[in-house]
């Protein structure tokens, strides 16, 4: 038996309009709502209730919108720093250790201490960052040289490295710098924090408990100035094509193995200033567990917002508010099924960007056996 | 089944690629038990009417019949069933599993558990039968590429081929292998097979083949004549067909200073095996050096120690700079342009558009770059210019470059090489699997070159191409200068002597000992 109409589906010959990936990527994202929501129902969960109360948890009120941006931050900066790697097809699967060496290096300014508490806070602030940046940096170069010199795999050499983090903090917060036995260090002092919307609820009593951040503005800064080396800079161009062809791009006179290296340490430092962010802005000292795998969810990102800086910030505030929603709603699992689905639509959706598929109205009776 | 005396019988097939007429209704018919030619220069269909025949493509329009009757392939698992066998020009071997494995892969049985050793003996009995030596246990990769043709041999005999097809089978051979090769083929027709044999080389055919089929353009220009009694002049003007003379002219011109100058070049392959074996030579400004040889004796890795691809030991000068082992940016800064052999994957970035293409060697320069940005007005800009003045067909510069045809993907390459205004141009093999017209465009543009007072080393397998271009012709053999000689001077015989080995002097001590 056959049905009145075929689904044809053609390898796209012609390049498809600027829109659609934009366009697939919604529809999958809503598409994996919806899905959430029939497995909500399945299992008896009122899945109206659910959205509501996941509406509100995230973007119903400026302090739920805050506590989302504020998870947003280091997503915005890790995602950025996958980005830029798989740009040139290097899979840093390392930000989270870069994260933690970010964290690290920044929390050396107030334990050292390198600047005192008061001290000019935009310079503590400044060399902070720097510090962040230098620790993400360097635990970028480590596998981009190994990758770059002895063609040894980034994706393990980041993925180790990330454990060889984790630990060496450990060590410094539990034996070093350990705040009466618990596994964290003092509480920085005020001079070392990034300005919060709530430093201002002197002045004006509604930003009082907004604990959004300058890290923000810093991240969307870092979005601006990844989407310039994309899209504009000269390094873009090269970065690009050795992506797309490094046999072309070595033809073309450029020199690899420098750019992996380089590459790998703005993703590192993309990376780190993420944890320096985190810590100054949002922990205040340096612990055990400052990232619930932001630097994972990184890699998410960067793949669901198809590399695209600006894309990376809205994906951000999505996944943020997954975590928020993920404390709130019960069992908090629901929001990393979400998130798993939202990658999986999304990726499969990518489907759509190579073959078009319609439908086609059958004519000719098709000769047994001759349709596979 | 009954006999039938043909075992293939294809009529009347046309197979269309979007924009290309490869096959315009082709005839062939293999009869039983013979070694049929195909015949034909690259690019003339040859490969493509075979894949029809092995099930990977399906033809437009036309019939197949095997053993008379009519067969529609819809995969190549279809073909195999009927008994048709291809070794494809390129083997489809796993590297790191042994013969015997490969022979097995992706048949139904064995299932689950594999006994090797009785397989390997089901094999040995197999190359005992035919003459056919390979160690069973042998992983692929230890394996010359003759020990791994006959591998696939083997494999097709074990599906039970009766009809095999030989793609190209001698092109990447040595001459001895050859010879073996063209053994185990007449053993193969002995105990009853049919094998239809692609080559473009005269010799080789008129050596093994029975019948041959000579295709031009996608047309057949002579259909199963009779080897006995055929005149080789008559073949290759069946081949190549009397246009083969392009109106391209070289006009008299005197070579200048030396630009290009190469001493005792020494370097090996990407298997660490000596390639080039002491290649000294000049190349003049004005002047296209030609140089000739069958593939794989050297040539690649010559132009590539030039450009700064490859490492290697001695001299390389340009403009009396040595460049030799300099990276890729030197070379490009002293005026080396290079359109490389391998025009997808060295020559263009297949998901970068035609303006990223275009700018892939000056974009470090103003008006396209300054250092930290690029000015992308004035990439489209160039890039427009480029694709008028070499009439690059696209629909515009943001066309990816790998929805570009070869003839328009090579113009890309050649206008943006031109454009950096070179002193040298290093071109390899720049007019492989182009159609006539743009042949012809890219031999003008290479000539034009010359004309300006370029230095052009252009590395080619194609003689007519060398033979009307070149100032002097260059014969590689085994990394090693056979003899350079004026193009005036060449002619087929003495390059094709020197390209199977004989040096230049030899050839002339005989010419002078023999009258």
């Amino acid at each position: 038996m056959r049905l009145p109409v075929d689904l044809v589906v053609e390898k796209r010959t012609e390049d498809y309009p600027k829109w659609l990936p934009a366009a697939t990527s919604l529809a999958a994202v809503i598409l994996a709502f919806i899905i959430s929501g029939i497995i909500l129902k399945l299992i008896g969960g009122d899945p109206v209730q659910v959205g509501k109360f996941f509406w509100s948890a995230t973007f119903g009120s400026v302090a739920t919108i805050s506590d989302t941006l504020v998870k947003a931050t280091p997503l915005i900066l890790v995602g950025l720093a996958c980005s830029v790697a798989f740009r040139m097809k290097l899979w840093n699967i390392g930000a989270e250790g870069q994260f933690y060496m970010g964290a690290f290096f920044a929390s050396l300014v107030v334990l050292v201490p390198i600047l005192p508490p008061d001290a000019p806070k935009p310079l503590i602030l400044l060399a902070m960052a720097v510090m962040g940046m230098i620790g993400g940096a360097i635990w970028g170069f480590v596998p981009g040289f190994l990758k770059a010199k002895f063609a040894v795999s980034e994706i393990i050499t980041t993925l180790m490295l990330n454990y060889v983090a984790i630990l060496w903090n450990n060590f410094w917060i539990f034996d070093r710098w350990s705040e009466g036995g618990f596994q964290m260090t003092r509480l920085f002092e005020r001079g070392y924090w990034l300005p919060r919307l709530a430093d201002y609820a002197r002045e004006y009593p509604t930003l009082s408990g907004i604990t959004l951040h300058l890290g923000f503005v810093v991240a969307l800064l870092a979005a601006v100035l990844v989407w310039w080396i994309f899209d504009r800079s000269r390094w873009g161009y090269e970065i690009k094509l050795i992506g797309d062809n490094p046999n072309a791009a070595r033809y073309a006179g450029l020199n690899i193995a420098r750019n992996i290296i380089l590459v790998m340490m703005l993703s590192g430092a993309l990376a780190g200033l993420a944890g320096m962010s985190e810590i100054s802005g949002v922990v205040h000292r340096l612990q055990e567990r400052i990232s619930p795998q932001y630097g994972f969810t990184g890699i998410i990102i960067a793949w669901v917002a198809k590399l695209n800086p600006f894309a990376v910030i809205l994906v951000s505030i999505l996944f943020g508010a997954l975590i928020v929603a993920g404390r709130e709603i019960q069992p908090s699992g629901l929001a990393a099924m979400l998130q798993g689905i939202i990658l999986f639509m999304v990726i499969s959706s990518d489907v759509l960007l190579r073959y078009s598929i319609r439908l086609q109205r059958t004519t000719t009776p098709v000769t047994a056996g001759s349709d596979a | 089944m009954e006999t039938h005396p043909n075992a293939v019988e294809m009529k009347d097939i046309v197979i269309r690629f979007p924009g290309v007429l490869a096959n315009d209704h082709v005839n062939l018919v293999l009869k039983k038990g013979e070694i049929h030619a195909l015949l034909g220069e690259n690019g003339a269909g040859k490969s493509t009417l075979m894949n029809a025949l092995a099930g990977l493509y399906r033809p437009t329009s036309g019939i197949i019949k095997i053993n008379g009757e009519v067969a529609d392939f819809h995969s190549p698992r279809d073909a195999i069933a009927c008994g048709i066998g291809m070794v494809h020009q390129h083997f489809m071997l796993v590297p790191t599993q042994t013969a015997t494995e490969n022979i097995l892969l992706g048949l139904s049985t064995p299932r689950f558990h594999i006994n090797l050793a009785k397989y390997d003996e089901e094999i040995l009995a197999l190359q005992k039968q035919y003459g056919l030596y390979v160690d069973v246990k042998s992983k692929i990769w230890q394996l010359s590429v003759g020990e791994q043709q006959r591998v696939e041999i083997l494999k097709t005999l074990y599906r039970g081929a009766e009809i095999l097809i030989l793609d190209e089978p001698t092109a990447v051979l040595a001459p001895q292998e050859i010879d073996e090769l063209m053994a185990t083929m007449r053993s193969l027709v002995d105990q009853g097979k049919s094998i239809i044999f692609i080559s473009h080389k005269l010799h080789e055919v008129e050596q093994v083949a029975d019948r041959i089929t000579v295709l031009r353009k996608g047309v057949v220009t002579a259909e199963g004549i009779d080897i006995a009694g055929l005149d080789k002049r008559k073949l290759a003007q069946l081949m190549v067909g009397r246009d083969v003379v392009f109106d391209v002219e070289r006009t008299a011109q005197k070579p200048g200073e030396v630009v290009l100058s190469v001493r005792d070049l020494q370097a090996s392959n990407n298997k660490g095996v000596p390639a080039l074996r002491g290649v000294s030579f000049d190349v003049h400004a004005g002047e296209i050096l030609g140089f000739a040889g069958v593939a794989g004796n050297g040539q690649s890795e010559l132009a590539e120690c030039i450009t700064g691809l490859r490492a290697c030991r001695g001299q390389i000068t340009i403009d009396g700079r040595d460049l030799a082992n300099a990276p890729p940016i030197l070379a490009i800064k002293n005026g080396v342009a290079h359109v490389p052999e391998d025009r997808t994957h060295v020559g263009t970035a297949p998901n970068l558009s035609i303006t990223e293409n275009s700018i892939m060697k000056n974009y470090r320069e103003a008006p396209i770059g300054n250092g930290v940005t690029i000015n992308r007005s004035n990439a489209r800009i160039y890039a427009r210019k480029l694709k008028e003045s070499y009439g690059i067909l696209a629909p515009g510069v943001r066309t990816l470059a790998r929805k570009l045809s070869g003839g328009n993907l090579q113009k890309v390459i050649l206008a943006r090489e031109i454009s950096t205004d070179p002193k040298l141009m290093v071109a390899v093999q720049p007019t492989r699997g182009l159609d006539v017209g743009a042949i012809e465009a890219i031999q003008r543009l290479l000539l034009e070159q010359r004309s300006t007072g370029t230095a052009v080393l252009l590395i080619s397998e194609e003689l007519e191409e060398l033979f009307s271009l070149s100032d002097r012709i260059a014969v590689i053999f085994h990394g090693q200068i056979m003899g350079i000689l004026p193009a005036e001077d060449a002619d087929i015989d003495t390059v094709g002597q020197m390209m199977m080995g004989t040096r230049l002097e030899e050839i002339e001590q005989e010419q002078e000992a023999a009258p």
